[in-house]
Formats: structure tokens, sequence, C-alpha cells
């Protein structure tokens, strides 16, 4: 019975499936009409008016890319250059055979497997009187010899193109960045019309955050193409306007010595000058060589520059994090006298450690014996703990973490190039967000003397420095104050941003603590006395020492049983001269040890480089 | 023995003498226009060749399959490609800004291409012992075997193919003969899923839909290929500008042109009658396609060779709807011409299943 069913079901079936495939094939028919229809008014009915269409199509725009803006330093000398780089092309069409001539070429000039597949593969996207490049950075002795010999090569052009060239090589990778393929990322970033033609585009430091500066304007020609393509001639032209120029704040004698002086070491160095916020130099150590980047720095290379342990390719200067240390006490002065809290007269007893009330935690001062009897101006001429401790204790979380912001602490300094870390001015709001946690008292106590959680990047230091220096004027720190246009000469003044004011402070407050900061280094008992020996002008200083190891409650720090990457970082800030600031100046050198052993000197040998002329007197 | 004897050359080949003809006729004509599209290039000519080579030998060799063996294998090549659409989920290589790809070391493959078959030849294995037309259970366990496929193709993202396999699948359903009302209801659910299609959709989708309808709107931008799509069509007239004097693929203003849109320079080479020639051919083609499809004396035969006919035609249809302006555009390459591999080797994969039906016949019978 069952197999009956299916068998008549099959007969039905195959009916069914008939019907189904002629409707199919109605449809079918029935689209094909529609196609025909659209094409049929595409192509008969307005033939006429895609013709002309398809006529006025023979003109074509072409871009031609703008040369980028040059970079200088404040002493004009030259830091980021376009240089002619000579590369080997050759056009398809005015060679017989091709193989023959890179053969013949490759005997002249060195030319690699890969140039010779990259060659095929940008052939087979290009038209045959097109030059396609075979070869990029020729040697002069390469272009000599192809020179020589270039009768012999129809077809074969030898041609410049302006590269990205940074002569200053490492020294200042961490200010100017570098340019580099357009990738990607910088595709949703940019509007392409404005990069036709270009290859290259700002990646970091003033090439990026001046790309628009840097980079012109691209222009057009219109030309009329015949039917091969070829271009006939050229309908109009709208020619590029070049990048302008941009002048550095920074004083490049200055940057090299800072360089030289940081070269081996890990740190920091960054000077401004207070009156304007002109970063004078800026130096992150290790550093890399921009240069390969340019075209592609090989992954190998790169993968080096990555892993490598001391990390050269982060910019300590803006990004370094490091807990102030000791070189946070001036600025807590002012908030010790502005508050009320102290009177410039009044005493702390040092005995060489402090406690809580109600706890047995000894808060240590550096020197176990204790400084005695200690007023503002000694505690920081001395750097003693413990008077700061017990301010710390006074002033509470919230006043410290105001006086701190006031100082930029916490917050980012505005520098022009962007790409810095707001590093951290720690509060009790931010420790139950962040950490979730209560604020305990301890740590109040070590905020004083800038541990804990108190973070600041080399750059808001030196910002703080010059708003001491400047008695309480925070100005913006900027790397570019002028540009000029390469066709017209002129030059055009960047306007100083407003400065902040810390606040509208007494002034003898400000004197009493620079006063304080003076004695730190020219004082007889100055914790930095070494450092200001001789000096032919007089500045102001504060050395920290920055511990990185925790130490138990009754050991002692020895240098060598704590391993190199934990030991003390080396603090110190400075301005210069006194009467009259011109410099401000941080230098932090990563596990270096003591501020006033390591770092001060640093800061004393780059003061005089600055300030004094070759015969050792004020400039 | 005798009956053997009797076979011509083809049937031992499992060959379908019109279909190859048809094929080949439409792969030399494709190879013309893509010396001219391809900017003369015969490299580009070449490649082209081997692949169609290659994609001839796998058809041969499909064809040498029963369709009893292609039965059997029809779900597990379809379980075998939904693991690879959510392995290409998890490690898929990303090309033009989707995940379509799986690297298997030697070759790169795409899934999503193996689903336009895997699709319509689970849901003929499926239907092949049921009774026909299939009731509402049945349409809705086949509506499961396409829904998930095509989800997953639509997740990559990849519309364009998710939409060509949903095709081939409910090709299957509408041959076996399903019900006019449930076409109806279906057709409408559509209409209402649009809008929450839409909502859906990537940005870049539906500015494609949008400027179908405006491309003027946007003469640089999305709407930039479809107008110069339609000049080159335009331009060539009943007659065509001749084999490689079109102006608007030489000069390179017609993007694309030697692969989705390899269709405009034939347009303005030949012109209309040229057109009406191309049309005749996949006509031709899809005509052989369907007459396999009602001969076949399996259900399943039945059900799959006139699917992938459909299937077939359906890419012709949108491509050309495409480049004439008509249809948003989407990457469907016109079958057997544009330039590239994939879709060449699943359509020859296609065709070696059809000729597998119409040769098997005659001994399957005895």
């Amino acid at each position: 019975m069952g197999l009956k069913f299916t068998l008549k079901d099959i007969e039905e079936e195959s009916r069914l499936v008939r019907l189904r495939v002629y409707t199919a094939a109605a449809v079918i028919i029935l689209l094909v009409l529609v196609l025909v229809a659209r094409l049929f008014y595409l192509q008969v009915v307005r033939h006429e008016h895609f013709t002309t269409l398809s006529q006025s199509n023979r003109v074509k725009v072409l871009p031609i890319a703008p040369i980028r803006g040059l970079i200088f330093s404040r002493d004009e000398v030259l830091v980021a250059d376009n240089q002619p780089s000579f590369s080997l092309e050759l056009i398809p069409e005015q060679i017989d055979n091709l193989d023959k001539t890179i053969g013949q070429l490759s005997r002249l000039i060195n030319i690699d497997e890969e140039s010779i597949s990259r060659f095929k593969k940008l052939r087979s996207g290009k038209r045959r009187f097109e030059s396609i490049p075979l070869k990029f950075k020729l040697s002069e002795d390469e272009v000599a010899r192809f020179s020589v010999e270039r009768h012999k090569f129809p077809g074969v052009e030898v041609i410049a193109r302006p590269y990205r060239y940074y002569p200053e090589k490492s020294d200042l990778v961490h200010v100017l960045g570098y340019v580099s393929r357009i990738d990607e990322k910088d595709l949703q970033e940019i509007d392409e019309s404005d990069y036709l033609g270009t290859s290259h585009i700002g990646k970091l430091g003033v090439e990026k955050a001046y790309e628009d500066v840097l980079h012109g304007r691209v222009g057009h020609q219109q030309v009329e193409v015949n039917v091969q393509g070829r271009i006939i001639r050229v309908l109009e032209r709208t020619p590029p306007e070049p990048g302008h120029n941009i002048y550095l704040t920074l004083d490049l004698s200055l940057q090299s010595a800072a360089s030289n002086i940081m070269q081996g070491k890990r740190g920091a160095i960054v000077a401004i000058d207070p009156n304007n916020g002109d970063i004078l130099a800026l130096v992150s150590s290790p550093a890399y060589d921009p240069n390969p980047f340019v075209n592609g720095i090989d992954s190998k290379s790169y993968k080096a520059l990555l892993s490598a342990r001391d990390t050269p390719l982060i910019n300590r200067a803006l990004n370094g994090k490091y807990p102030p240390g000791s070189t946070i006490k001036p600025f807590l002065g002012i908030a010790a006298l502005t508050t009320g809290v102290r009177e410039a007269s009044d005493t702390t007893w040092c005995k060489g450690w402090y406690s809580l009330k109600g706890h047995s935690h000894r808060y240590r001062d550096w020197k176990k014996t204790g400084h005695g009897h200690v007023d503002l101006n000694y505690a920081i001429m001395q750097s003693c703990d413990v008077y700061f401790y017990t301010l710390a204790h006074d002033l509470g979380i919230t006043r410290l973490n105001k006086a701190l912001t006031n100082f930029g602490f916490g917050t980012k300094t505005g520098i022009d190039i962007g790409g810095e870390s707001t590093a951290l001015a720690p509060s009790i709001e931010w420790k139950r967000r962040v950490l979730n946690l209560p604020w305990y008292p301890g740590e109040t106590l070590i905020t004083g003397i800038g541990q804990g959680y108190v973070l600041a990047t080399p750059l808001q230091l030196a910002v703080a420095t010059a708003a001491l220096a400047n008695h309480g004027k925070r100005i913006y720190p900027r790397l570019v104050n002028k540009t000029s246009d390469p066709i017209s000469g002129e030059f055009t003044t960047l306007s100083l941003a407003t400065p902040n004011y810390v606040s509208d402070y007494k002034k003898e407050y400000w004197d009493y603590i620079i006063q304080a900061m003076e004695d730190v280094v020219h004082g007889a008992r100055g914790t930095a006395r070494r450092s200001g020996a001789n000096a032919a002008y007089r500045f102001a200083g504060k050395t920290g020492t920055s511990q990185l190891f925790s130490i138990g409650q009754d050991e002692k720090y020895d240098k060598d049983n704590v391993p190199e990457h934990l030991r003390d970082h080396a603090l110190f800030i400075a301005f210069a001269p006194v009467e009259a600031p011109k410099i401000a100046l941080v230098v932090v050198v990563e596990n270096g040890g003591g501020g006033s052993s390591i770092a001060a000197p640093i800061a004393r040998q780059l003061l005089d480089h600055y300030l004094l002329d070759e015969s050792g007197n004020l400039k | 023995m005798k009956h053997f004897e009797q076979q011509s050359l083809s049937q031992r080949l499992h060959l379908d003498v019109p279909l190859c003809f048809g094929l080949l006729v439409l792969c030399g004509l494709g190879l013309m226009i893509l010396y001219s599209a391809g900017g003369e290039d015969i490299g580009i000519l070449i490649r082209q060749a081997t692949r169609m080579a290659v994609a001839f030998v796998i058809m041969f060799l499909v064809a040498q399959l029963s369709p009893a063996v292609i039965e059997r294998w029809s779900l597990w090549i379809f379980l075998i490609g939904i693991a690879m659409l959510v392995a290409v989920l998890w490690v898929g290589h990303v090309g033009k800004g989707a995940q379509r790809w799986l690297d298997l070391g030697l070759f790169r493959f795409q899934p999503s291409e193996l689903m336009k078959l895997a699709v319509p030849m689970v849901v003929a294995w499926y239907l092949s012992n049921k009774t026909l037309p299939p009731n509402l259970g049945n349409i809705f366990i086949i509506g499961m075997m396409i829904i998930v496929p095509v989800g997953l193709i639509a997740k990559q993202p990849d519309l364009g193919t998710s939409l060509l396999v949903a095709t081939a699948g409910l090709a299957v359903l509408f041959i076996s003969g399903i019900r006019w009302k449930f076409i109806l209801v279906f057709t409408a659910l559509c209409s209402l899923c649009a809008p929450i299609l839409w909502y859906f959709m990537h940005d870049y989708q539906k500015r494609r839909v949008l400027t179908l309808f405006n491309p003027e709107q946007d003469p640089l931008g999305a709407g930039y290929h479809i107008i110069q799509s339609m000049i080159a069509v335009g331009s060539g007239g009943l007659y065509g500008k001749g084999w490689l004097n079109g102006t608007q693929s030489h000069l390179e203003f017609l993007p694309e042109r030697s692969t989705d849109f390899i269709f405009a320079v034939y347009c303005e080479e030949f012109g209309l009658m040229g057109v009406l020639l191309l049309l005749s051919i996949y006509l031709f083609i899809i005509a052989r396609g369907l007459y396999i499809a009602t001969n076949a004396q399996q259900t399943y035969g039945k059900l799959l060779a006139a699917a992938l006919t459909l299937t077939f035609f359906v890419y012709v249809f949108v491509n050309m709807g495409m480049v004439i302006g008509q249809l948003p555009v989407v990457g469907v390459p016109l079958p057997l011409i544009s330039h590239g591999g994939t879709s060449m080797v699943t359509l020859m994969l296609a065709f070696g299943i059809l000729m597998s039906i119409q040769t098997h016949r005659r001994i399957l019978s005895n």
C-alpha cells in the first residue's frame, strides 16, 4: 500500500517540478527582457548623452603633491630636511626585453630579488608608458655608474624624489617624531583628497602635531589624454602650495649637550624658558634613529626596538611617570605658608623618624640621627623628611592634593605636540573611584615626601618648577613658536597661550621658598652644595631621590644588594639665574641613585652650557 | 554489454555536449573581454586561462561521480561548511574589511563560496525522500538549514554572498512545488523585515543601496562606480566602440573593470548587439540546465539541477543589473567572465553536478 502510494507520488511530483521549472523559465525570460529594456534605454535612447559624457571624460585631473615644510631649531639649524633620493625607474613601453634589461642593470647596480618582485607587482597595475620604480635610494656611486652607461638603456631613468631626512638622528626623535607611509589608520583620520599624490604623513611628535602646517595644499593639473591615455597637453594647472616651515623653540646646542650627557643612561631632561614656555631641550634616553622609519623599517629591527628592555620607543619626558620624591617639597612649602598651617619660623623636632599617634610604624628620615629643630628653610635645604611628614599630616590629603594640582601635577601641561600622560596627584576621591579603597593617614605622610601614589612626568615637573621661578605664573610648554611661508618668506609668530596662575600668593612667600632652594645649592648645608660651588650665577634647585624598593623597618638600603632596575631614581629640579630666571630644568636619571650625587651635577653642567659663553662669563 | 557499446564517447566521459559547448564559448568570450579590460596584459590572460583549465578539470572530475554519491555526501559537505564558517569568524583573515578567508596553509579558501553549493545540496537531499510539495514542518526545517549559514555569512560581513546562498536554498524550495500561499506569506514577511534588515546593515551597505536611487548625489564617492559604469554602457551604443577601443575602461575611469564591472567594458566595446549575443549564450546554458532538471529521474537530481541553474541566472542578472544601475552594488562577479578564481571553481563544480545528473541517467535506468 505504502509502496503504491509512493509510486503514484513520484509521477505527481515530476509533474509538479516540471510546472515549476516552466514557471521559473517564464520569470527568467521576463527578467532578461527587463535587462534588455534597460540596456536599450542606456545604449540606444540615451546613447548621445552618454557619448558626450564619455568624450568629456578624456580630460583627467591629476594631483600634484606639495613639498613638505622644513623644520628648523631655534638657532635656525635644519633638523628635518627633504633630501632628494634617487630611484631607478623603468618605462616598460620603451624597453624591448624587460628581463634582459633588468639583468644588465643588475650588473651596474645591486638589485635584489625583493625589488624585482615589487617591480613586477607595481607593473601589473600601471599603463605601459608609465614610469615604474625598480630600486629606491641609489647610492651616489650607483647613480654615477649608471650615468656613464645610460645611453645603453633607453627607457630607464634615474629620478630624484624628496624624502624626509633627520640629520640629528636619535637626538631629536622624541621631539620631532617622524613621517612614514600613510596607512589604513591614517586614512580614517585624513581627508584623502588632501593627500592625493602624497605617500607620507607625520606619525609622531612635531611631525604629527603640526601636520596641517607642514603638509601644504595639494595642487592639480587638468590634462587632456588621448585614446591611449597618454597626456597630450596640460589644460590648466593649479600649483600645489608647499607646506610651511616650522621653527622649534629648541636650543639645538643645549639639546645635543643634554643628549650626550644622557648617553647610556635611562631618563629624561626637560629645559624650559619660564618666561614664555619655550622648551629649550627635551631629551628622553635611550632614543632611536627615526630615519629607517621613513621608508618603512624592517620588521626585525622594529621588533628589536619594541622588545628592548630599556624601551627606547617610549618618550620618558612626556610619558615617564616618576615618583617626584623630595623635589615635591618646595611646592608643599608654598602650601604650608599660604594655608597658614606653618609660619616660616615654626620649627619641627626631627629625631630621625615620625610615627602617627597610636601607631608603632616609624616613617623614617633619610638621616638616621635626625636633624634636630628644623624650620622650613632648613627642611628644604637639608631635605628633612620628618618636617614634611608632619606638614603633610597637618595639611591633610585634600589640601595636599589642591597644592599639587595648583602646580599642574596630575593634569596635562598642554604641550603643543600632545601625547603626554596625566600622571597622578592622588586624592581620597581618586582612590575610592579607581582602587575602591579608603584613604589611609600613612599615605598622606608619604605623599608629603613625593612617594606613594603621587607620580609626575618630567615635563610636569619642569612646568611646576618654571611656575616657582615665575612666582606662580604657570606657562604652557611649547616646542614650536614660529612658522614661515617658504614662498613669501613671511614669518608667523604663534601667539602665547594665556598662562594659568597658581594663586595670588604673597611675594614674600615665593621669595622665602626660592631662597630655601637657593640654599640647597649655595648654602653651607645644602644637599646640592657641591653642584653649586663656584657657579658664575646663582641658581635655585631641589634634589630628589625616589625609592622604588621598599626596605623593611629595620633594614638599611644597600645599593649593591638591590637589583639595578629597582634602584632609586635620581631627580633634580632647578632654575637660573635666581634674580631673573631664563631657564628651568628637570633632570631624571632612572635607577641612577641619589639626586644630589647624580642628577644635580648634570643640571649644573647644562645650566653652565646654556647661561655661560665660551670663556665662562654670563651671556 | 551491448548497452555500453551503444554509448557515445561523451556519455562514457560523462560530459554533456551542449552544456560543454556553451561553457567553452562563454569562456572564450570571457578571455577576450578580459584581455581588453585588463589593460592588454597577457599575464592576466594566462592566469585566467589556467584557472579556467583547472575549473574544467574539476567539473570533469565531479561529473564522473554518480548523483547518488553526491546525494549521500550532501549533508556532510553542508556540516563541514558550517564548521568552516564558524572557524572563519574566529580565525579568518580580514580582506577588504571583512573576514571571509580561511587560511589552510597551502591556499586560502572562502567557505561562504562552498555554501553556494552546499545549501541547495542539503535542501535537495532533505526533500528527496519527502512527499512533495513539502509540508509546513519540512519547510520550517529547511528554513533553519538556510538561515544558519546565511546568518554566519552575513556576520562576516558579506551581505551579497549571504543573499546568494539564501537564493540558492530558496530556489530548491520553489522547484519542489512549495505552495503559492507560502510564497506569498514569505514575500510579505520579507517586506516586513526589510526595515529591520536596514537597521542592521553596515553604513557602506546602506550607502550602496541609497546611491542606486540617486548616484549623482555623490559623484566622487559611492556614486562614482555607477555613474562611470553607466557612461561606459551608454556610450557603447548599438554596435559598440570595438574591441580594445573602450575609452572608459582603457583610460581607467571605470573602477573594478576586470572583476565586478567587466560587463560595462563589454557593453562599451560590443554595444547592444554584443550584449544580446552574450545574453543568448547565457540563456542557452540556462535552458540546457533546466532541460537536464526536467529530465532527471531522481527527485534529488531534479531539484538540485534546477536550483543550480536558477542560481546561475541570478548571478548573471544581479551582476548585469548592478552594472547598468538597476541593482545596488554587491560583489557578484559575472559568471565565467570576471577575473578571479574562487567563483569560477564554484560555478564549474555546479556544472559538474549538472553533467553528472544528466550523463548517469541511462545507466541508472537500466
